[in-house]
């Protein structure tokens, strides 16, 4: 169709002519001309971002190295301040064991995404978009009271060794975390699940491969690209996660974001809470790149916009 | 390709259910919380009431909350609609010097760990006095709502058959007229979509909100936040069951309208 179409517009005189040698032009190209005005279009968000966006964040990792006086004072702050060691491991593990555990959960609900008829496939997608959605502030509140003391999951406190209910402590904070996080791993997952051609299978089976040897040796390679990015864009914005662990947890256990959000609203220390903030961003950007790097499946989320 | 010996077995089945459950279950418990009628947070409710609904439409302090994030969420929608629509539409074909790098400052609020943003926000916001204006929190939140535009949208324009505007320009359509009577309507649900998750995302950011406050102004859930965090109110039942109805039957709005397309949903 294309190839009837560009011979038809070749045959047309004039500017047409030379039209049909350049790739397509959307019509939007053709109202606006050349590449000046496409910047027009873009100017607007850009500005908007780098305004109210970048440059705020370029001043508080200015700050973490100028506030109150310029140098890495506060990074050596930091680091000799024995809670931020036990800040930053209690946030990884949690992080880890987060990951790990949407990781498990949603790794075979999103096969059977894969494999089930079209109507099941929409009501297992809706099941993960709504709560992707729908308000963050409700789900912490209903964790609030399910994991209370007396609440009705409050028998689970008894599996991580606790009478009273799980609010206040990791454990429930990490079983809030999963539950709000759910949705990042499921999506990679599917998305490039889908893309696997399931006669592989077939063939390995015809070869005689068994179940598990057919899984363990042409399906978990294939999806590993999914685990990949669900795992660290889980592990990532748990990482970052600011409101689930202030309510559902303690003081006395904070996590990065916590702590941060502290320095600043307790102490008004900008330079303290800037430098924290530099390594949870260097942290994030680093696993970002790394996970690029392996995988694009973060396009399922639109989180690296792909190129076609 | 239909092979059984890959089907979903009954093991499968109910791993997915419990999943689902996981996912769904435990935010539909404020629904039976909000009718509850003591002032506790007891589960399931001994008591049934109305008042909680009652005080949250007639007491100040959470309808005026309701209000303002109305109005921020309606002007969010329309501004980053706007903007992230024409920066869509520019990126989807333009040889833009630089597309990565602005490709990373459009998605950028996306993975930026919220406290991080809130505290530089609220550190710049400061200085420029925008700090507890409505026009704070607007454009901060639209910086948040614009990448799920973009995303929206550009998924919207990959599926375009680019070979309709060469039809539309070979039966005598102008430029202008091929984009407003072939490209609008078929990037339309794209367009619509990103306006509700323009819209959902600041009625539910709570961060950058909470850092932005004044005494006499704040959105709704940071008015929720502090009723969690300093009293035993069940209002906030009430308005968690508000929002959670209102947002999904937003959500779902865009997915029946584009029903009759073939969509990937980002």
């Amino acid at each position: 169709m294309t190839d009837l179409l560009s011979g038809t517009a070749a045959r047309a005189p004039g500017p047409d002519a030379h039209r049909a040698k350049r790739p397509a032009k959307s019509p939007l190209q053709r109202v606006l001309g050349g590449q000046g005005r496409q910047w027009l279009l873009l100017a607007p968000a850009v500005l908007m971002l780098l305004v109210f966006f970048a440059y705020p964040l370029a001043d508080i990792v200015w700050r973490a190295f100028t506030d109150p006086e310029p140098g890495v004072g506060n990074f050596s702050d930091l680091l000799a301040d024995p809670t931020t060691g036990r800040v930053m491991g209690r946030t990884l593990l949690t992080s880890l064991v987060v990951a790990v555990t949407t990781l498990l959960l949603a790794y075979p609900y999103a096969y059977l995404m894969t494999v089930t008829g079209p109507r099941m496939r929409a009501v297992l997608m809706a099941l993960v978009l709504l709560p992707f959605w729908t308000s963050l502030m409700a789900r912490n509140f209903a964790w609030i009271v399910l994991l209370q003391d007396g609440g009705p999951l409050g028998m689970l406190g008894s599996l991580f060794g606790r009478d009273g209910g799980l609010l206040g402590t990791a454990p429930g904070v990490a079983i809030g975390m999963v539950q709000v996080l759910l949705p990042y791993m499921v999506l990679p997952l599917y998305s490039v699940m889908s893309g696997i051609d399931r006669r592989l299978m077939s063939a390995a089976s015809g070869l005689g491969a068994g179940r598990f040897t057919c899984f363990r040796r042409i399906y978990l390679p294939l999806s590993m690209p999914g685990v990949i990015s669900g795992t660290t864009l889980v592990f990532v914005l748990a990482l970052g996660f600011y409101v689930t662990p202030k309510l559902l947890g303690s003081p006395k256990e904070s996590m990065v974001a916590q702590v941060i959000g502290t320095k600043v609203e307790k102490l008004l220390d900008f330079g303290g809470a800037g430098a924290f903030s530099v390594i949870l961003l260097a942290l994030t950007a680093l696993l970002l790149v790394l996970v690029s790097r392996v995988s694009r499946a973060g396009a399922a989320l639109g989180l690296s916009a792909k190129e076609d | 390709m239909e092979n059984h010996q890959f089907r979903g077995g009954i093991g499968l089945r109910l791993w997915a259910a419990m999943v689902g459950a996981v996912l769904v279950a435990p935010t539909l418990i404020v629904i039976p919380l909000s009718f509850t009628g003591k002032r506790s947070f007891t589960f399931p409710p001994e008591e049934w009431s109305l008042q909680w609904y009652r005080n949250f439409f007639s007491n100040p302090l959470w309808r005026d909350s309701l209000l303002t994030s109305l109005q921020i969420a309606l002007a969010v929608a329309v501004l980053a609609t706007v903007l992230g629509t024409l920066a869509a539409m520019a990126l989807d074909r333009g040889r833009i010097p630089g597309k990565g790098l602005i490709q990373g400052l459009l998605m950028a609020p996306m993975v930026v760990p919220q406290i991080v943003a809130a505290i530089a926000v609220y550190a710049a916001f400061l200085n420029w006095g925008l700090s507890g204006t409505l026009v704070g929190f607007v454009v901060a939140h639209t910086a948040l709502a614009v990448p799920f535009v973009v995303v929206a949208v550009s998924t919207s324009l990959r599926g375009y058959d680019r070979g309709l505007d060469r039809a539309a320009a070979m039966l005598g359509a102008g430029p202008f007229t091929t984009f407003r009577r072939v490209t609008a309507p078929l990037i339309a649900p794209g367009v619509l979509s990103g306006a509700v998750f323009a819209f959902v995302t600041s009625l539910d950011e709570v961060v950058i909100a909470f850092y932005l406050q004044s005494p006499t102004l704040h959105t709704l859930p940071v008015t929720m936040f502090s009723s969690v965090t300093v009293e035993t109110d069940p209002t906030i039942a009430a308005a968690s069951s508000i929002v959670l109805v209102a947002t999904t039957a937003l959500i779902l709005l865009p997915q029946l309208l584009r029903r009759s397309k073939r969509e990937g949903k980002s």
